[in-house]
């Protein structure tokens, strides 16, 4: 009498169908966003590479300085000297490639949902479900059809950190964008301006300190998905730790595990940087 | 002068269905009602005003009382839910949206309360704005911009960030930046509400320095009446969304229509606000010169009064003989003339009552009250001027225009 009567409504069978109907009729396409995805990330990983390690320590440095002070300045290039003498510079680079390229694309989708979030709230309420999901939907569940489309290897691992990644700049760039004082909006309209000239002008503008938190944080998401990321073959600094998990490898496990540790820090107080910049002068102080 | 903006029936109502509320208004349902039973808000109601080219147009009110949303009515940033608002007799209500472009970039300009400034840019470029959407050359723009910032006093601010700059600093910023798309109409959204008292009055003092070189039409809102009077040349008052009287500020103190707008005019200094020729009599006691010294004392011996004023034929102020005067001047067989004293105090018409007070005290007779040529218009007695600054209420209404009635000819004036 207790029991949940016998009905089975087999949602998961359906996705499988649908998953196993995209990987026939669509493989073209992920063949083709493979190419592009992978030549790209080679890319970027042989430029960093033929970077002397000494150019990017001195770039890091200066950043920092600039950004936040010198002393952040000096503890990162420490921690970019720490990870060469970790002996896992290449992994790092290929890590650095992978976040590169996973945030650049995070932004150059969720910049663009955020603002119509922000403008329709239709499209606002439709899509928010959807980003709660890839919040919360465990990793692991959605690495397993990515590598149906490709062959394992940095892509599926780019696709997978995308997807964990984006939500949060797409929520800050709408909250930033709603938040706008309504008198600045107002006073951008009385004079005129078109839907664009006010986007552009006005709204993104005002937004972007807010829109900084957002990106900062993607940043960072995408940073811990490099470790779950070589579960499906992503090479650098997670299939190190990946690797010494397997082998029960102490030494090797905490120095790539404190290498992916420098790496947010540097990549936090940077991006956090960018954004106090913003902040002082970007925001009246009311 | 001519009509720059009639507003015609102008309703606003916000809400998910507003024309289905105006029915239960015309019956004359409250804005609390409808609000508890629609949801909807009555923003304005059934507003009609004509606003004159040039003039300075206060919309005053408590807050809630709607100014703030008719305001806004008058570039379209609130679409009216019915009636129209013709500017230049153009009906902007329907305006598509091009036209509605075109006529925010060069024809309304607005400032608001809280400044409504681009933090994100510098003072120099908050200013052109409207000169950037309108697309304008760099160096265009950056002259005109130069110029405005001039005219509010706010040279060597250029690049700076609004939040570095004081409040009334920050609101000279919006002042140049709206003046900047040279607009016939400035619209004034309690602009300096936000200001401490000394600025405010300052900022005051400046907006009327503006209009005079400018002669913009601005519409001005605010909840101050001393603020309304200072700078408007007429006023609306509004309560709930409804326009309760129009009238130049000494109307409304004069002849205030409803105890609402008695009760919102009780703190304003008078004297500040009445004119010599809002508290003038008529002058019983003024005579043709060439008439001669028999009928000037008829004259006074009819009135019962003690002085007459003597003016040429043109209603020319000459001067004043007293009963005594002209008695002795009898008896020695002297002319008018020869008797007359010319130590007469005058005030022009437009003068504050703070402004004449002290030379009643001084003066012995009346204070002719004559225009720019001398002509007589009226006279000021001591009385005149304390009943003008006791204010009205509304069971005193009539003794107090006894009092400015044809008591003239009872006042004894003594020498």
């Amino acid at each position: 009498m207790n029991e949940f009567p016998n009905i089975r409504i087999p949602i998961g069978d359906y996705v499988e169908k649908f998953i196993d109907f995209l990987a026939m009729n669509f493989g073209w396409l992920f063949d083709f966003i493979f190419t592009i995805a992978s030549t790209t990330i080679r890319t970027i990983e042989t430029a960093l590479l033929a970077t002397p390690w000494w150019a990017i320590m001195i770039v890091v440095f200066l950043l920092g300085w600039y950004l936040n002070s010198i002393l952040n300045g000096i503890m990162f290039a420490a921690f970019i000297f720490l990870i060469g003498s970790f002996n896992l510079w290449e992994d790092t680079m290929t890590t650095v490639a992978i976040i590169v390229i996973s945030v650049v694309l995070s932004l150059a989708i969720g910049i663009p949902v955020g603002i119509l979030m922000a403008f329709s709230k239709t499209f606002s309420v439709i899509i928010r479900p959807l980003l709660d999901a890839m919040q919360t939907m465990p990793t692991f569940v959605y690495l397993i059809p990515v590598i149906f489309f490709f062959p394992l290897g940095n892509v599926p691992a780019i696709i997978a950190t995308i997807i964990y990644a984006l939500p949060p700049v797409i929520r800050l760039t709408e909250l930033g964008i709603r938040n706008v004082d309504s008198e600045v909006i107002e006073s951008a309209e009385c004079f005129g301006s078109s839907r664009n000239q006010m986007l552009v002008k006005v709204q993104l503008p005002q937004a972007l300190p807010t829109m900084m938190a957002g990106i900062n944080q993607t940043t960072m998401m995408a940073l811990s998905m490099a470790v779950v990321g070589s579960m499906v073959g992503a090479h650098g600094l997670g299939e190190r730790v990946l690797f010494s998990i397997n082998q029960i490898n102490i030494s090797l496990g905490f120095e790539a595990g404190i290498s992916i540790v420098f790496l947010a820090i540097i990549i936090d107080r940077l991006t956090n940087g960018v954004a106090d910049r913003l902040q002082s002068t970007g925001r009246r102080s009311a | 002068m001519t009509v720059k903006i009639k507003v015609e029936n102008v309703t606003k109502i916000f809400g998910p269905r507003p024309k289905k509320v105006i029915p239960m208004i015309e019956k004359g349902a409250s804005k609390r009602d409808i609000l508890e039973k629609t949801g909807h808000t009555v923003g304005v109601y059934n507003a009609n005003m004509e606003i004159m080219e040039g003039e300075t147009f206060v919309i005053m009110g408590l807050s809630g009382s709607g100014k703030s949303t008719l305001i806004r009515c008058f570039n379209l940033l609130n679409k009216p839910t019915s009636g129209a608002i013709y500017v230049d007799g153009e009906n902007i209500v329907n305006y598509n949206k091009e036209q509605l472009k075109f006529f925010r970039q060069k024809k309304v300009a607005m400032v608001f309360q809280h400044f409504g400034l681009f933090s994100h840019r510098t003072v120099i470029e908050n200013i052109e704005y409207g000169l950037e959407i309108r697309g304008l050359s760099k160096s265009e723009r950056r002259d005109i911009a130069q110029k405005h910032i001039n005219t509010v006093g706010l040279k060597g601010y250029e690049n700076q960030y609004p939040d570095e700059l004081s409040g009334g600093m920050r609101q000279r910023v919006g002042i140049a930046r709206a003046l900047t798309n040279d607009p016939d109409i400035l619209l004034m959204d309690e602009p300096f509400s936000a200001l401490d008292p000394l600025i405010r009055r300052e900022m005051q003092m400046e907006l009327l320095d503006i209009q005079t070189r400018l002669q913009k039409t601005i519409i001005f809102i605010t909840h101050d009446v001393n603020e309304a009077f200072r700078i408007g040349d007429r006023v609306a008052v509004m309560k709930d969304g409804h326009v309760e009287q129009i009238g130049t500020p000494e109307e409304l103190l004069e002849t205030p229509a409803n105890d609402y707008i008695i009760d919102f005019t009780r703190e304003i200094d008078r004297s500040k606000v009445l004119q010599a020729m809002n508290i003038m009599s008529k002058p019983l006691s003024v005579m043709n010169g060439k008439d001669g010294l028999h009928v000037a004392i008829k004259n006074m011996e009819e009135h019962g009064i003690s002085s007459v004023f003597i003016t040429n034929r043109e209603r020319q102020l000459l001067g004043l003989v007293t009963i005594d005067g002209a008695i002795e001047g009898v008896k020695k067989k002297k002319t008018l003339e020869e008797v007359m004293t010319t130590d007469v105090l005058t005030a022009n018409p437009e003068e504050y009552v703070q402004d004449i007070i002290p030379r009643v005290l001084v003066s012995k007779y009346p204070l002719v009250v004559v225009d720019e040529t001398n002509r007589i218009e009226g006279i000021i007695l001591r009385v005149h001027v304390l009943s003008s600054i006791i204010s009205h209420s509304a069971d005193d209404e009539e003794e107090g225009d006894e009092i400015l009635g044809p008591s003239v000819e009872t006042v004894e004036i003594t020498e």
